[in-house]
Formats: C-alpha cells, structure tokens, sequence
C-alpha cells in the first residue's frame, strides 16, 4: 500500500482480519478520485485517509459496542477514546512495532483503543479484557478496559494511576539511546508517552520534562498530551492558568507543537514531524493535540454521547466523501463490516472462560533461583504447611 | 572487615561486574559523593538525578521494562512516601499484566533511627514495606549478610526493597565477605574515596566471590530453649547483646531470630522455635500501630495458641509522628537496650 510521503508504517495490518476495500467501492463513479487529502497546508495520501478512515471507524464500532457492553451487564465499566480517534490511529499506524530497545515504546492511558486496533491488535483481545475473561492478554480479566499490556509491541501496562506513565518513560527510552549508541544501525527506537491534560498537573509530567533533558543525557521521548479540555467533571480552565499545555516545554527548551486533533491530516502531519524529529535528533518533543471526549469520562457519568462536541469521524467521512475519496457505499459497507467485527468479537469472548479461584495467586512472581519460600510463583503466606 | 556500607558497595561491585546491572542511581549516589553514606562510591554505573523520588522509582520502572537491571536509592526512606504509588505499581505489573512484564528492580534506602537525624531521617518503613505485596523485602543486622542479600536481590526478577539499617551503616561485621582483604585498613585504601577532591580517584576492587543470603531464609544467630526472640535490621545486634548477657549472667539461653528477610519471611524457623520455646518477643523499631510484629503475632498466636506457654507480645516504637531531636525523645520512643531486657525478663517471668 502507499503511504504519505515519508510515512513510516512497518508492518501495517498485521492480524486483521477484514480486506481491503474493492478499488471500485472508493469513489463515485465517472469523478476523478483526488489523489491526496489536504487540510491547509497538509497533505496526506488519498490511499493512507481511507486507510485512517477505516481505522477510526473499527474503532468507534468496537468503542459503541463496548458501552453497550457495559450498559447491559456484560460487563462493569467502560473508559475509552471516542472523540480521539484521529490521533490514536494516525499514532498506530506510524509505529515502529516491535520488541526491545530498537522499536518503538508505548506508555499509554485508558483512551487508546485506536493504537492497538491500528498496530493490528484483533478486537476480541480488547473484549476479552473487558469481559473479564482468563483469556484476556493484557490482565487475565484483572484490569479494566483499554489497560493493554502486549510485551511483544513493548506496550507496557497501562494502569488507572493519572499521569504515572510519564516517570516511567525516561527508563525505556535511556535503554532505547543507549542502545542506539552500542548498535547505530537500531538507533531510531523512541518511547512515546501519552496522558490527558487534567495529568499535566501532576508532578509526574514535570518529571518526563525534567528527566528527559538532562544536559548531555537527552532523551527521545514523544510526549502526546491528549487535550479534551476536562478531568472527568472538571473544566480545565478552572484549575489551570496556562493557556497552552505546550508552553510546558518552554523552560526545557523542548520543541513543542499544538495540533487539531480532530483532523487525521494534521494529527498524521504532527506526529509523523514529532517522531522525525524524536528518532534522528534523539531528543524530546511534546505535541498537545486538541480533541473531543465524545461519550464522557467513563461509564461511571454514563457514557451518553455529547452531541455538542464535534466529532472527528463524522467530519473526516464528509471530507472524503465531498471531495469523492469514497462514496456513500463504501461508508455503509465499512460500518456494516466494523460493526460486525465487533459483534463476533464479543460473542465469541463471552464463551471463553473465566479465571478460577485458583488463579488469584497466578503470576505475581517470577521465578527467582535465590528465594527459599516463592521459587516459582506466589503460593499464599510463607509456609502455611496446609493450613 | 568491611562496614555495612562497604559491603553493599562491593555486592553491587559485584553485580555489575557479574550480575548485569546496568545502573545505579538516586541523588547524590553518583560521583563525586558516591551517596551520603558512602554506599555508592567508585562504581562505575553509579549517575545522579534530579531530586525526584517519583522519577527514581519510574525510570527504574522504565529501565527494567527495556531490559535492563537497575538498583536505585532513595536517599532517606523518610522521602519514600511520596512514590508509595509507584511501588504498588511496580509491585502488581507482573500480576497485573498477567505475567506479561517482569519488574527486576531492586529500591534499596536507608531505615530507621540512630543516627541522631531528627524527624525526616529517623522514619522506619519496614511496616510499610510488607504491605506491598508483589515486593520482596529484606534487610541486613551485618555486613555480610548485606553483601549476600544484596547479590540475591539483584538476581531475584521481582522487585525488591533492600532496607539499610542506617544506624549500622558504619559497623564492621565479624565475618569476612570472600575475596575480602583480612585487614580493614587496606580494604579502606583500595575502596575508599579520599576526602576532598576525587577527581583522579578510582578504587582497587578485591575480587570478591559470589556468596548468597537467599530470600526467605532466616538465620538463628543464638539457640536456647527459654524463649523466642524475632527481630532484624538495627534491632538484632541489641537484641544479641542483651540476650548474651543474660546468658552470661544468669545462663538464660533464648532462640535469636535474625529474620533478614521480611517478605517472605522464614515461617517454618519461627514456627519451629515458637513450638519449642513456647515464649516469643518480636522486636522493631516501627511504630506501633499496624506493625508488621503484629502481622507475625497474629499466624503465631492462630497457628501455635496451644504451644504458647504465656502470651506472645511485641516491642516496637511508639504511636509518635517522629523522632524528636532530643535524645529524650528517641531514647523514649524507640526500644533501647534495656527495654528489651526488660521484655525478656517479663516474658520469662510469666508464670506458665
């Protein structure tokens, strides 16, 4: 498939499951299908929207499905990204995807559904985790939803702790130059960081800035700011008298850039900029990316669509539809698909089993050769003798 | 014979040179000071960081998750508190992530009062420790152990709190680590930095050998049939001294438990003891409320109520917000050693 020009996409639609679209569906017939997508000075390939496109919209299906899912009873709670799907795929979609320091490493939050479907994640990996299921990847059912951890694409765990992923960022990407330094043919891995702008307040982003640029150690970390404006109930505005998340960077001398998130032309162009620049100067960049929360925080204030918010899909399906990148079949055929996509996956994880009593132990040590009590795993207090 | 802190230095020595660690570091642990105890000294992946306990624990977090093998310092326990989130995380990312991601850390820091320090460098955290679970929490009363615990922490795949009894920091040990020089002042000479400038410095590492204190494995540093004494870190050696002079006085003979891990913990030495005892005292320095002593009473008093001959009780710190500066304060707040004679006298007086 082509890309943008310059767009970096290893190994794009590993697992998935649907094909690709018939050329003929993507335009109307007897219009001349534009070869690029352009918003402003922006510009990404006609191939790479539809690719983006079809992306979302698996996305926002396995996003609708799942607060169905949590509305029913299937499950107890959903937090996810609709709204955020722009930057989440065109994130997916351009990372080195791998595992070790000399691919790409991915602290992510609760919102980033679209990542992992982009990297090629199947749906029911998702759905497993939010119905609980022994056969869920990233938890075993312990977690909740969108808490990935997929050590063969150095996800690390994702954890409901606001903004603690940002401490932990400088780690791998120290492994990740250093590395780089010893092997300079795998000298382009970057970690990429991402929390909303309600965590921003908290020392731990600080933290990423500060560590990030020690004078002589400068790190290649990505910091994406997902900026919705609210924090579960509060406006940001509020609590906050910075008027841009980005002047963060100022002090560090961190290059820094605000984007429309909602716009997958730009948010492509952004983060395709801020990764060149992470992977070849081996330094930070902070990008703040402006988006909608289209269903609230979480099922918790219950997850009704905001219709006053603007809504990334619905505006990118009308551009490429008015400028006949695709026609009103090739839209209905794609809902129809994702939405079918995400159906299977939930029945399908609904069969599988649950944990037992007996896994509650399961995997809280490795093995270790120099402990006398846990040699293998956790087993209960020390020494119980059957007790 | 090396301090407590020469001991450390040499097994992360060691762990470097055999373990693969990869980095040392916390603020100050790099050069030119090498630690505020002198921990760190000479080693050559020791680096500072900002003074930030949360971007410590994290970057440790991140380092382990790309492969590598960090053992970082907080400076004090007593700055611990504000990342007791990180290590509930770091402690439930392999339970979490349903043994997706390993988390090979090892967080050692200083613990405890005894060295005059005053509110903010007297805290103890050995009770807070245990109530992280996924952790693995020791801590050494000699040098020696030090140096094998420190090797096993190193190994062991799972995150691991290395308490320092800072108040033992500067005590040589009795026993030699292998590959040590017999004669402390030539082991100062090679591993020492000299005071003033350091630049040209560099130190004479003694081969030292492997040599392992596993975790879980406790040590009875003193047998007898009287009664049970359980402790460790700076509490143990004056646990020792007491017990030994009434050995000496009065030819009582108590089982002395140097647990040296805390969790997990040797339940199948305590058990045994308790049973052939039927007397026990558990001594630390923690505050009272919510110890980790009580945590040990309580599967004692459970499992072994009809081996009991009197009640089992605990000496620790008392329910206070600190240590004053005043030596008043600490002599009357944290167990000294004639409140711990004073216990085993009351435990042995009880009448059956």
């Amino acid at each position: 498939m082509e890309l943008g020009e310059g767009a970096i996409m290893p190994e794009m639609h590993f697992e998935e499951e649907q094909p690709d679209i018939p050329e003929g569906q993507r335009r109307p017939t007897g219009v001349a299908a534009p070869a690029v997508i352009r918003s402003g000075r922006e510009v990404i390939s006609a191939e790479l929207a539809l690719t983006i496109y079809r992306q979302m919209v698996r996305t926002r299906a396995l996003e609708e499905r799942s607060i169905k899912m949590s509305k029913s009873g299937e499950a107890y709670f959903w937090i996810g990204g609709p709204g955020e799907e722009a930057v989440n795929v065109c994130l997916g979609l351009q990372v080195h995807k791998g595992q070790g320091p000399a691919y790409d490493y991915l602290h992510l939050h609760y919102r980033n559904a679209g990542v992992l479907l982009a990297m090629g994640m199947p749906m029911i990996d998702h759905v497993r985790q939010l119905a609980m299921r022994w056969t869920d990847p990233h938890s075993r059912g312990r977690n909740f939803v969108g808490h990935y951890a997929v050590k063969k694409w150095n996800v690390v765990p994702v954890t409901s702790v606001i903004e603690v992923q940002f401490a932990m960022a400088p780690g791998t990407a120290l492994m990740q130059k250093r590395h780089g330094q010893k092997h300079p043919e795998e000298n382009e891995g970057i970690t990429i960081v991402i929390g909303g702008e309600a965590g921003t307040a908290e020392g731990d982003f600080e933290t990423c800035l500060n560590w990030s640029t020690r004078p002589g150690h400068e790190l290649p970390v990505l910091m994406i700011v997902t900026n919705n404006r609210f924090g579960i109930s509060t406006d940001f505005t509020t609590v906050c008298a910075e008027k841009c998340v980005a002047d963060r960077a100022i002090p560090y001398g961190i290059r820094a850039e605000t984007v429309d998130g909602n716009d997958p032309v730009l948010a492509w162009n952004a983060i395709d900029r801020a990764m060149r620049y992470c992977r070849k100067e081996r330094k930070p960049y902070l990008l703040e990316t402006l988006v909608s929360r289209l269903h609230g925080h979480s099922s918790s204030s219950g997850a009704q669509r905001d219709w006053k918010q603007p809504d990334p899909l619905q505006m990118f399906e009308e551009k490429l539809l008015s400028c006949g990148a695709m026609d009103a079949s090739t839209v209905e055929t794609l809902w129809t698909e994702a939405r079918a996509e995400a159906e299977a996956a939930v029945a399908a994880a609904l069969r599988e089993p649950e944990p037992r009593p007996e896994d509650v132990y399961r995997f809280t040590y490795a093995p270790s050769p120099v402990d006398v009590v846990y040699p293998q795993d956790y087993t209960g207090l020390p020494g119980r003798l059957g007790i | 014979m090396a301090t407590m802190a020469q001991a450390v230095r040499l097994a992360l020595h060691y762990g470097e040179e055999h373990l693969g660690v990869t980095d040392i570091f916390g603020e100050d642990v790099g050069p030119p000071l090498g630690g505020v105890f002198t921990v760190t000294q000479g080693l050559k992946t020791a680096w500072n960081t900002p003074l930030d306990e949360r971007g410590i624990i994290g970057t440790a977090m991140g380092i382990a998750y790309a492969g590598g093998r960090p053992v970082c310092e907080i400076q004090f326990c007593d700055y611990a508190f504000n990342v007791l989130d990180l290590l509930k995380i770091a402690g439930n990312q392999r339970w979490a992530s349903g043994g997706e991601y390993d988390m090979p850390i090892v967080v050692m820091t200083p613990t405890g009062a005894g060295i005059r320090g005053s509110i903010y460098h007297s805290h103890s955290f050995d009770s807070w420790a245990t109530r992280l679970p996924g952790w693995k929490i020791v801590m050494p009363s000699n040098p020696l152990d030090a140096y094998g615990l420190m090797l096993a922490a190193i190994i062991d795949p799972n995150p691991v709190l290395y308490l320092l009894p800072k108040a033992l920091l500067r005590v040589r040990g009795e026993r030699l680590i292998p590959g040590e020089p017999d004669d402390p002042e030539q082991l100062s000479r090679m591993i020492d930095a000299p005071i003033g400038d350091r630049t040209h410095w560099s130190p004479q590492w003694p081969p030292v050998q492997e040599y392992i204190v596993p975790i879980g494995r406790a040590e009875l540093v003193r047998e007898g049939q009287d009664a049970t004494i359980i402790s460790y870190g700076r509490h143990l050696p004056i646990c020792v001294q007491v017990v030994d002079e009434l050995t000496r006085q009065e030819g009582i003979r108590c089982d002395v438990i140097d647990l040296r891990s805390l969790f997990p913990y040797d339940w199948d030495l305590i058990s045994q003891s308790v049973v052939k005892t039927g007397r026990v005292l558990i001594v630390n320095e923690d505050t009272e409320v919510t110890n980790f002593a009580e945590h040990l009473l309580r599967r004692i008093i459970e499992e072994h109520f009809y081996d009991l001959l009197v009640r089992p009780r605990a000496l620790m710190g008392k329910h206070v917000p600190g240590i004053g500066m005043n030596q008043v304060y600490e002599r009357n707040s944290v167990p000294q050693a004639e409140d711990v004679q004073a216990a085993i006298r009351a435990l042995l007086a009880d009448p059956a």
